[in-house]
C-alpha cells in the first residue's frame, strides 16, 4: 500500500486568533447592561447611605408626603425618608443576594461532585436533593426562620437551603457528562488518581455553568429575601430591607402607594440587571449545558 | 441524449464569515441521467453534502446561501422556486435519505404515518387508500409484515429497517430523483449490503437517477455508474466509475485511490517466538440485570473471550455493532471491571485487581480512542496531555518533557507544538497526538480502539503507516479494533471475528480471508463493498495523459 | 407501561421519605425547646410539661419519629395551637380558593406561554422572540407582590374595573368568581408564563436543530405543521418537565398573591399560623403541599408515558 506523504499534515496550524472568553462575554450586551446596571447598584449600596438622609429618622410632621424635590421618593407613615430607606435596603438585598449564592454554590458544588463520582453515593444524595426540592422555597425558609428566630444570618441560611439541590443537580449532570468524555478515560487509563480526575479534567468544566447560575439565585435570593420581609417572616423589621420597607408601606396602600412602589422598582431593576447579566453569561459561557436550565 | 434528470452548473455557495474559505462550493458542474447513480466522493470539507442539499434546498439560508449557477432539475431551477413551489418539488420530483436513519425519524410518530404524511403532503387520496399506498411502498423495500410494522415507533426497529422505511418515504410518490446522503455510513456492513443491493435494484425497477454521497470507495466501487471527486468545494474529477477508480487523472485522486486499503492481506513476517505480552481467557462481561421489579434486561456483551498477542503482532478484533469488541478492548485496559475471566500483561493477571494494586499495571496497557476530538482534555495544552501519565509514576517535569518532544518527533509533529491546545490541530494530528500520549508511558500493550475510523481515507492512510512504524520500533503488541475489513487486511497479523460477544473465528489474516471458516465470516467477507474492484494504487497508476 | 407507573409510584417513596424526615427533625433539632415552641409564646410552665408529654418530646429520636409516621399515615397532621383544630381541618376549610387559584393560573399561562415560547423559537432572533425574551426575562425579575399592587392600583383604584380583593367561590355565582379571580391570576400567572416560555422557547429551539425537522422539511411539509406535529410534540416532555417544576414557584408564588389580595386560602393560612407563632400548622402545611408536589409531579412522570413512546414500549 503506497502513500502520499503531504506535508500539509505535518505543519501545525497557526495558533488561531480565539478571543479571550473575557472578551466575549463584556461584548455581549446582556452581560454589558446587566453588569453595568449592577455595578451601579453596588455602587449606590456602598456609598449612597453617605450622601443620601438618615434612613431611621423619625419625622412625624412629614408623614406620608407623596414624592417631592426633597423627598424623592416620598415619606412613610413615621415620616421617614423613603428615598433613604431604598437606598440602606440596597446594602442588604445584594448583600443577602450574593452571600445565598457564594454558599449555595460552594456546597451545591461539593456536594454534586461527590453525587456524580462516587455511584455509591449517587442515589441517597439525590433522593435527599429531591426531597428538599420537594418542599416549596418560601415555605422552607418561613419555616426554617420562624424556628431559629429572625436575624440576618439565619435568613441567609433559610434562603440558601432551598437552593442548594438545583446546584447539586446541574454539577451532577456535568460531572455525568464528563466522566465518559475519551480524555478523561485516557486520563484513567494513565494512572491518574481520583482527586487529580477530578480537580484537573471535569471541575474545570463545571465553572462555567455554575457562574452562570450563581447569578441566577443571586436574583432569586434577593427575591425571596424581600417576598420573607413582605410577610413579615424575615430580617426584624428595624433594618430597612426592601422587602420589610414594602411590607410597612401595606396598611396605607390606597393613599400612599409609593411606599411600595419605589422599593419594588429598585428591586426589580436590580434582579433583572442581574438575570439578564446571566442570560448574557449563559449565551457566551456555555451555550450548551445552559439549554438543560 | 434526452436531458438529464439533475443538471448543476456552475453552483456556488458561499460561507458565513470567518470560515476558513468564502465558498463552500465553487463552479461545480455535473449532471445525472435517469436510470444512472452518481457518486460524489470526497473527504471532509470537500462540499458534498452542501451541494446535496443545495439541491433540495436544505441548506440554511442564512449560512450557507447559492451565490452562483443553476441547478436544473427536469428543466426547472430549484435556486429560483418561491418556498411553496420547493416544497411541491420535493417528494415529488425529487426525495432525499439522509445517514442517520435514528434521527431522521420523529421519534414519537408511528412510522407508517410518517410515510403516509408524504401522501398527505401531495395528494388528495384519503387515509384508507394512503395507508393502502404506505404498506405497498413497505412492500417495495422488503419489509417484513407491513401491517403491523406501520405501527410500530422508529426506537422499535433496526437500524436496517429504519433505512427502508426511509426509503419507502422517499419513494412513495415515484421521484425522477433521489438523493442519499451517507445513507449507509451509519450501518453494519451486512445491512450496508442489503441497503445498498436495494437502492439498484429500485433504481432500475423505477428509471430513477441516483445521487448518492460518500466518502466510502469501497460503495462508490460496488454501485456507482459514474463517479464525481470533489475537494475543498471544487470538483476535481469526474468520469466513468470504472476509469476513476482505477485508472484516475488528477493527482488527488490518484492520491486518493492509492489511499484505498486493500482487501486483500500481504505476505506477513512470522511472529517472533517471545512469550506473549498479552493473554486473556475466559473473559465475561454482563451488563444490566438486578434492578427492583424482577430482571433488567441482561446483555452477556461479551461471552468467554479468548485471545493473545505477543511483542511486534498486531491482533485485529473486528465485527459488527454490538459485537463486544469494543467491550473487550474496554475490560483489557481495565476502564470497565470484567464480570469473569483471566486479563494477563506482561504475566501478571490484573482482570480483578482493585484500582491501586492495579495502578502500577496500567503502564503496561495503554489505549487509542476513536473520537479525535474529544481525546484530549481542551482546556490543557497537549504538551501537558501528554506528560499527565509519566508524570503520575514519578517522573519529574523535565524528564517527562523531554520525553515528550521526542515521541513528538516519533509521531510526525514538531516539538514546538507541545504548547498549543488540541483545537489548533486537525483529526490526523490529533490521533497522532493520542499515540504520543500512550507511548509516553512505554506500553507493553497498545489498544487501538477504531482508533482511524473517524479519519479521511488519506489521513487514514498516515496513521495507519504511524502505527504499524511505532509498532516495530518499541516492539509493541497491538490490538486493534475495528470494523472495516479493508484496514484489518492490511495491518493485522491475525484476525479475531466476534458476533454477539462471542469469538466466531481467529487466525492468521491471509487465512481467514482467503479462507473463511464460519458461515458469519464468509457473510462479512462477502458483504464488503467493492470487493471486485483493485484501486489504483501509486505503483500501478498510469502516467499522466499527454 | 405499568412496570414503569409502578416503578414511579414506587420512587416516591423515598423521596416522601426525606421530606418527612426532614420536617420531622426541624422542629426537634432547631436551637430552643421544641415543646415550648409549639406550646407558643404565651404557654405557662405546665402547658410546655404537658405538650411534651403529649407529643411523647421525651422519647429517643428513633421512637418518636417511627409515631410521628405513624400518626401521618392516619392522617393526622397535628393541631392547632389557637384554634384547636387538627390542621386537616383547618386545610380542608381552606383549600377551595387555593386550589381554584392554581389551576386558572396553570390553564392560563399554559394556554398562553407555550404558543409564545414556540412562535418566538420558530422566529428566533426577531422581533418577535426577542420581545419574548425580554418579557420573560422582566416576568422573572418583579417581586410577585409588587405585580400585583400595580395592577391593583391600575385595575382597581385607577379604572374601577375589577374588585380589590376577596375570592368569590365559583358555586356562587361564576361572574363574581371571574371578576375576583382574575387580577389574582394575572399576577401569578406573569412569572409562570415567563418560567414556561422560556423553556419552550429552548425545547422548540433544540428540536428543530433534529434531523426529524430536515426530513419533515425534505418531504416538503409546511411550515406550522411542522412546528406542531414534529417540533411540538417531541418538545413536550421538557415542556412538561419544566410545567411540574414551576409548580413548586406557584405553590410559594400563592402564598403571597393570597396576602396581597386577601384570598382566604391555604398560603394565607401559612402567613397567619407564622405570625402566630402556631408551629404545628406550618409544619403540617409543608407536609401537605410537599406530598401534593410530590404526587404532581408523580403524575407528570407518569403522563411522559404518554407523551413519548420510547417510554412505554
Amino acid at each position: 500500500m503506497a502513500l502520499a506523504k503531504s506535508s500539509g499534515e505535518d505543519a501545525v496550524a497557526p495558533a488561531p486568533r480565539q478571543a479571550s472568553v473575557f472578551g466575549l462575554a463584556v461584548a455581549n450586551r446582556g452581560v454589558l447592561w446587566g453588569g453595568a446596571l449592577l455595578a451601579a447598584m453596588a455602587l449606590i449600596a456602598a456609598v449612597g447611605p453617605f450622601f443620601t438622609g438618615d434612613a431611621t429618622a423619625l419625622n412625624p410632621i412629614q408623614r406620608l408626603k407623596p414624592p417631592s424635590a426633597e423627598l424623592w421618593f416620598g415619606s412613610d407613615f413615621l415620616g421617614r425618608d423613603i428615598f433613604a430607606r431604598v437606598v440602606a435596603g440596597a446594602r442588604i438585598s445584594l448583600a443577602v443576594g450574593v452571600a445565598v449564592a457564594v454558599v449555595s454554590i460552594a456546597i451545591g458544588l461539593l456536594l454534586g461532585l461527590v453525587a456524580g463520582y462516587i455511584r455509591a453515593l449517587d442515589a441517597p444524595v439525590m433522593r435527599v436533593m429531591d426531597g428538599l426540592m420537594s418542599i416549596p422555597g418560601i415555605l422552607l425558609a418561613i419555616a426554617l426562620v420562624s424556628l431559629s428566630g429572625a436575624t440576618l444570618m439565619t435568613v441567609i441560611v433559610a434562603i440558601t437551603v432551598p437552593e442548594i439541590p438545583r446546584v447539586v443537580r446541574l454539577v451532577r449532570a456535568v460531572v455525568l457528562t464528563v466522566r465518559e468524555e475519551p480524555y478523561v478515560e485516557a486520563a484513567i487509563a494513565a494512572g491518574t488518581r481520583t482527586p487529580l480526575v477530578m480537580s484537573r479534567h471535569i471541575l474545570p468544566n463545571t465553572i462555567a455553568p455554575l457562574i452562570v447560575q450563581a447569578t441566577y439565585i443571586c436574583g432569586s435570593a434577593m427575591l425571596l429575601e424581600a417576598i420573607l420581609g413582605f410577610l413579615g417572616a424575615g430580617i426584624p423589621p428595624e433594618i430597612p430591607s426592601w422587602g420589610n420597607i414594602m411590607s410597612e408601606g401595606r396598611t396605607y396602600f390606597q393613599i400612599s402607594p409609593w411606599i411600595i412602589f419605589y422599593p419594588g422598582i429598585a428591586l426589580a431593576a436590580t434582579v433583572l440587571a442581574v438575570n439578564v447579566m446571566g442570560d448574557g453569561l449563559r449565551d457566551t459561557l456555555d451555550p450548551r449545558i445552559a439549554r438543560k436550565m | 441524449m434526452s436531458a438529464p434528470v439533475l443538471d448543476i452548473r456552475g453552483l456556488s455557495v458561499s460561507l458565513p464569515k470567518g470560515a476558513d474559505r468564502p465558498l463552500a462550493v465553487e463552479d461545480v458542474t455535473f449532471s445525472v441521467n435517469a436510470g444512472e447513480l452518481v457518486c460524489v466522493v470526497g473527504e471532509s470539507g470537500s462540499g458534498k453534502s452542501v451541494t446535496a442539499f443545495a439541491v433540495m434546498g436544505l441548506n440554511p439560508k442564512r449560512s450557507l446561501k447559492a451565490v452562483a449557477g443553476e441547478i436544473l432539475l427536469q428543466g426547472v431551477d430549484v435556486l429560483k422556486q418561491s418556498t411553496r413551489g420547493l416544497r411541491r418539488l420535493r417528494g415529488e420530483k425529487m426525495a432525499m435519505i439522509f445517514q442517520e436513519p435514528m434521527t431522521a425519524l420523529n421519534p414519537v410518530m408511528k412510522v407508517g404515518e410518517q410515510i403516509a404524511e408524504m401522501l398527505e403532503i401531495h395528494s388528495d387520496l384519503g387515509p384508507a387508500k394512503r395507508r393502502a399506498r404506505v404498506l405497498e411502498a413497505m412492500r417495495d423495500v422488503n419489509l417484513p409484515e407491513p401491517q403491523s410494522l406501520y405501527h410500530a415507533y422508529p426506537h422499535q426497529l433496526s437500524g436496517g429497517q429504519r433505512q427502508r422505511i426511509m426509503i419507502a418515504m422517499a419513494l412513495t410518490l415515484e421521484p425522477a430523483l433521489l438523493i442519499a446522503d451517507e445513507p449507509t455510513t451509519a450501518l453494519d456492513v451486512t445491512t450496508q449490503a442489503q441497503i445498498l443491493a436495494l437502492i439498484k435494484d429500485i433504481q432500475r425497477r423505477h428509471g430513477m437517477a441516483v445521487l448518492f454521497i460518500t466518502h466510502d470507495f469501497g460503495v462508490v466501487a460496488e454501485i456507482a455508474d459514474r463517479v464525481v471527486v470533489m475537494r475543498n468545494g471544487r470538483v476535481v474529477e469526474q468520469g466513468a466509475a470504472a476509469e476513476i477508480l482505477t485508472a484516475p487523472r488528477d493527482a488527488y485522486t490518484q492520491m486518493l485511490m492509492a489511499a484505498v486499503p486493500s482487501l486483500t492481506p500481504p505476505e506477513r513476517p512470522q511472529p517472533k517466538p517471545a512469550p506473549p505480552a498479552l493473554e486473556v481467557s475466559g473473559l465475561n462481561k454482563v451488563y444490566g440485570g438486578g434492578g427492583w421489579f424482577g430482571r433488567g434486561r441482561q446483555v452477556h456483551a461479551a461471552q468467554d473471550v479468548e485471545l493473545t498477542v505477543r511483542p511486534g503482532e498486531t491482533l485485529g478484533v473486528v465485527g459488527e455493532s454490538g459485537s463486544g469488541k469494543s467491550t473487550v478492548a474496554r475490560c483489557v485496559v481495565r476502564l470497565v471491571d470484567p464480570t469473569s475471566g483471566i486479563i494477563r500483561i506482561g504475566g501478571a493477571d490484573v482482570a480483578r485487581l482493585g484500582e491501586r494494586r492495579l495502578r502500577p499495571h496500567r503502564r503496561d496497557i495503554q489505549i487509542v480512542f476513536q473520537d479525535p476530538y474529544r481525546s484530549l482534555n481542551p482546556r490543557r495544552t497537549v504538551g501537558q496531555s501528554i506528560v499527565e501519565g509519566p508524570m503520575n509514576f514519578g517522573m519529574g517535569a523535565t524528564e517527562a518533557l523531554a520525553k515528550a518532544r521526542e515521541l513528538m518527533t516519533v509521531v510526525g509533529l514538531s516539538p514546538e507544538a507541545l504548547e498549543r491546545f488540541p483545537h489548533q490541530f486537525s483529526g490526523g494530528q490529533r490521533q497522532r497526538l493520542c499515540i504520543a500520549r500512550a507511548l509516553a508511558m512505554e506500553p507493553k500493550v497498545l489498544i487501538a480502539d477504531e482508533a482511524v475510523s473517524a479519519l479521511d481515507v488519506s489521513v487514514q492512510a498516515q496513521v495507519l503507516d504511524l502505527l504499524a512504524d511505532v509498532r516495530a520500533r518499541f516492539d509493541l503488541a497491538m490490538l486493534f479494533i475495528t470494523h472495516d475489513l479493508r484496514v484489518a487486511a492490511q495491518i493485522c497479523d491475525r484476525i479475531m471475528v466476534m458476533r454477539h460477544g462471542q469469538v466466531v473465528e481467529q487466525g492468521p489474516t491471509r487465512e481467514v480471508f482467503g479462507n473463511p471458516q464460519h458461515a458469519y465470516t464468509r457473510a462479512l467477507l462477502d458483504a464488503a463493498p467493492g470487493r471486485e474492484t483493485r484501486f489504483a494504487s501509486a505503483v500501478s497508476c498510469p502516467p499522466a495523459p499527454t | 407501561m405499568l412496570r414503569y407507573i409502578l416503578m414511579r409510584v414506587v420512587a416516591t417513596v423515598p423521596v416522601m421519605a426525606v421530606v418527612a424526615l426532614f420536617v420531622f427533625l426541624l422542629l426537634r433539632l432547631s436551637p430552643g425547646d421544641p415543646a415550648a415552641v409549639i406550646a407558643g409564646d404565651y404557654a405557662t410552665a405546665e402547658d410546655i410539661v404537658r405538650i411534651r408529654e403529649q407529643l411523647g418530646l421525651n422519647e429517643p429520636l428513633p421512637i418518636q419519629f417511627v409515631t410521628w409516621i405513624g400518626l401521618l399515615l392516619q392522617g393526622d397532621l397535628g393541631t392547632s395551637i389557637f384554634t384547636n383544630l387538627p390542621v386537616t381541618t383547618l386545610i380542608g376549610q381552606r383549600i377551595e380558593p387555593t386550589v381554584m387559584l392554581t389551576l386558572t393560573t396553570i390553564l392560563f399561562s399554559v394556554a398562553v406561554a407555550v404558543p409564545l415560547g414556540a412562535i418566538a423559537a420558530w422566529k428566533a432572533g426577531s422581533l418577535i422572540d426577542r420581545f419574548v425574551m425580554l418579557f420573560s426575562v422582566a416576568g422573572f425579575s418583579v417581586p410577585v407582590f409588587v405585580l400585583g399592587y400595580v395592577l391593583i392600583y391600575i385595575v382597581s383604584m385607577k379604572l374601577q374595573l375589577l374588585p380589590v380583593q376577596g375570592y368569590r367561590s365559583p358555586w356562587d355565582g361564576l361572574g363574581p368568581f371571574l371578576a375576583h379571580i382574575a387580577l389574582p391570576t394575572l399576577t401569578l400567572s406573569v412569572i409562570f408564563i415567563a418560567l414556561i416560555a422560556r423553556m419552550t422557547r429552548a425545547s422548540a429551539i433544540e428540536v428543530l436543530q433534529e434531523d426529524y425537522v430536515r426530513t419533515a422539511h425534505a418531504k416538503g411539509q409546511n411550515e406550522l405543521t411542522i412546528l406542531t406535529r414534529h417540533v411540538l410534540a417531541n418538545a413536550a416532555v421538557p415542556i412538561v418537565t419544566v410545567i411540574g417544576i414551576g409548580i413548586a414557584l406557584l405553590i410559594g408564588g400563592v402564598v403571597v398573591t393570597e396576602s396581597v389580595y386577601n384570598i382566604p386560602g391555604l398560603g394565607r393560612l401559612v402567613l397567619d399560623a407564622v405570625l402566630a407563632r402556631d408551629y404545628p400548622i406550618i409544619q403540617g402545611l409543608i407536609l401537605f403541599l410537599s406530598f401534593s408536589y410530590i404526587i404532581i409531579n408523580l403524575l407528570i412522570d407518569i403522563s411522559y408515558a404518554f407523551l413519548d413512546p420510547r417510554i412505554r414500549y
